[in-house]
């Protein structure tokens, strides 16, 4: 009998690696929602003197592609520098596994960018991001791009559930187009937040419901 | 791979029975001549003789006459019948104006969709949180365009029973054909068609341990149906193509054997995993009616975790059940009919269909909800979802 999954990839969808939360994280991000499907949690310790990743784990709501990819992941990243992980590409950890199957590409591609968003959240709250280009509108809304609308599984941007933003003196405000009451409404405010506050020149995130 | 299946998969296909089988093999090996009619040679006219035969148990069993059963190659070819054939004879006639629920299965809402290219308009009417159809909507969505209703006595994935004989009574009082797939109800809940006003209705045998390939159609006297598989004179001039005799007998076989003690038993076992599974495992949601559904169907959300996942752990402690999670599906969408109900993406990522069948017995649903627990419970330690009540 054929599986879509090959051996390796059952290996660690059965017994994933690196399982969990680390408490007080150096770096950690979500990507995905429950909206769009699978979501990924990736938490990460770095030594700050050596910049290289001490400890890293994974929390998967998702498929046995993406729990596999959050397994094999952690383990190629653990012990390598922040410059080192964040160039492991979602090929590099497909071929780890050995292949997985190209329509459960977007799945596993998640955990990947988890990975990378964790350093970058990291990098952002050590002042070590090279660039510093002003936080703008644009650079707001590109962001907010990654927020999901969990009853259309759109990002808010795409859902034009983003009613307005302002960027003012380090202070963004952002103006969601759902009332308060809304089932989601916390978790949007949620997701909102942790993508903004650590803008290396924004001091105060606040986000509004329009009712 | 477990050693035994524990298969919970039986509204998408079924283990053959045995004596279906014993009832099709003379019509393969001995009787295996086309259907003649009485003016043909005598192995032709046993053939005609054993398919009329069938046909009259089917009818039967629908409370119908033998002429106005059709067999066509199972349910997706009946519905497609049943919608682009009306559709055929009366758009230009009376109306380019049909409505199906939302919730349908793909042959009928697909269909639906077919015509909507060519120029029809198509009402997707909206069901209520339980999968229900609001016999009232109905009524306020019918207008003079209106030539056809269609909408299903049972959903192939939550098991909702929607109350036809009220929506038959809309469109007769209204003057519109009403059809009904019924694939998932036959012989398992009641449908009389000297009681509902139905015209049209979609039945086949892969769902109640017959033959796969074979399905048929009630087409109430009188209905106005255009033939769209062109050839030879079969079925009433009705379905082009040489009977499948075999198919036939099996179908008429399966339907003998079904019998009201034996779904009893499948709601017994249904009632245990939905009752057990809502009790034992938390965050755990009932898709669908509690009391007005298919008495082999359960279909439950576990919160927090994926259906994929659970179907594959399911998979390797050897039970077959399928779910309403995107990530199962070849068009990575999730069921539209969870959507349908207003569940959102959370709510079909973790859903699980168990649909029974004759050889189900109540330790399967003890064994399923022992595992499912276990599962879940595992899926859950690595979810980042439902740990701070979020």
């Amino acid at each position: 009998m054929s599986s879509p999954y090959n051996e390796t990839v059952m290996e660690h969808f059965r017994h994933p690696r690196n399982v969990g939360k680390i408490e007080s994280p150096d770096g950690k991000a979500t990507e995905g929602s429950p909206a769009c499907g699978d979501m990924v949690s990736v938490y990460i310790s770095v030594d700050d003197e050596t910049k290289t990743i001490s400890d890293v784990k994974f929390e998967s709501y998702g498929c046995a592609s993406n729990i596999a990819t959050g397994s094999i992941i952690t383990e190629l990243a653990k012990g390598k520098t922040l410059d080192e992980a964040k160039k492991i590409t979602w090929k590099q950890a497909s071929d780890a596994l050995g292949g997985l199957p190209p329509i459960k590409a977007h799945c596993s591609v998640l955990a990947v960018e988890g990975l990378r968003a964790a350093i970058q959240n990291y990098e952002e709250k050590h002042g070590l991001i090279k660039e510093k280009k002003p936080t703008t509108p644009e650079v707001v809304q590109q962001r907010l791009r990654k927020v999901m609308d969990p009853l259309t599984g759109l990002g808010l941007v795409r859902a034009k559930l983003v009613q307005s933003v302002d960027v003012k003196d380090g202070v963004i405000h952002v103006v969601v187009d759902l009332p308060s009451s809304h089932q989601f409404a916390s978790a949007i405010k949620g997701e909102i937040l942790e993508k903004l506050e650590t803008l290396w020149d924004v001091k105060e995130v606040v986000v509004d419901f329009v009712e | 791979m477990a050693d035994k299946t524990i298969y919970l998969d039986n509204a998408a296909a079924t283990r053959m029975d045995e004596r279906v089988l014993e009832a099709m093999q003379p019509f393969l090996f001995d009787t295996y001549a086309v259907a003649t009619s009485e003016f043909g040679y005598s192995l032709g006219i046993e053939a005609r003789e054993a398919l009329d035969g069938a046909r009259g148990t089917l009818a039967k069993a629908l409370g119908a006459s033998p002429e106005e059963f059709i067999f066509t190659s199972g349910s997706t070819e009946s519905s497609n019948m049943a919608i682009k054939g009306v559709a055929l004879a009366l758009g230009e006639k009376k109306g380019k104006h049909i409505i199906v629920s939302a919730i349908e299965d793909f042959p009928v809402l697909h269909s639906a969709q077919a015509l909507e290219k060519q120029g029809f308009q198509v009402t997707f009417l909206e069901v209520d949180g339980d999968g229900l159809v609001s016999p009232d909507k109905l009524r306020d969505a019918i207008t003079d365009e209106t030539i056809l209703v269609s909408i299903q006595h049972a959903n192939q994935g939550i098991g909702t029973i929607q109350d036809i004989e009220s929506i038959g009574k809309v469109c007769r009082e209204k003057g519109v054909m009403f059809h009904t797939d019924a694939t998932h109800t036959f012989t398992r809940v009641g449908l009389d068609v000297s009681k509902v006003q139905v015209d049209l209705v979609t039945v086949a045998a892969h769902t109640i341990h017959g033959p796969k390939g074979i399905g048929g159609l009630y087409i109430r006297k009188g209905t106005q149906l255009t033939k769209w598989m062109d050839g030879g004179f079969q079925e009433f001039n009705l379905r082009a193509g040489l009977e499948n005799i075999p198919g036939a007998i099996g179908f008429a076989r399966a339907v003998e054997i079904v019998t009201p003690e034996e779904t009893q038993r499948l709601q017994a076992i249904r009632d245990r995993i939905i009752e057990r599974a809502l009790a034992e495992i938390p965050n755990s949601t009932l898709n669908g009616h509690r009391s007005q559904r298919l008495p082999q169907n359960a279909n439950v959300t576990f919160h927090f975790v994926e259906g994929e996942s659970i179907t594959l752990h399911l998979d390797m402690r050897g039970f077959a059940v399928s779910t309403g999670s995107a990530c199962f599906s070849r068009s990575l969408e999730g069921s539209h009919v969870i959507y349908g109900i207003g569940g959102d993406h959370e709510r079909a990522h973790g859903s699980i269909r168990f649909t029974l069948g004759r050889y189900n017995t109540m330790e399967d649903a003890d064994a399923v909800v022992d595992a499912l627990a276990e599962i879940v419970s595992e899926l859950r330690s690595i979810s980042p979802l439902g740990k701070d009540n979020d």
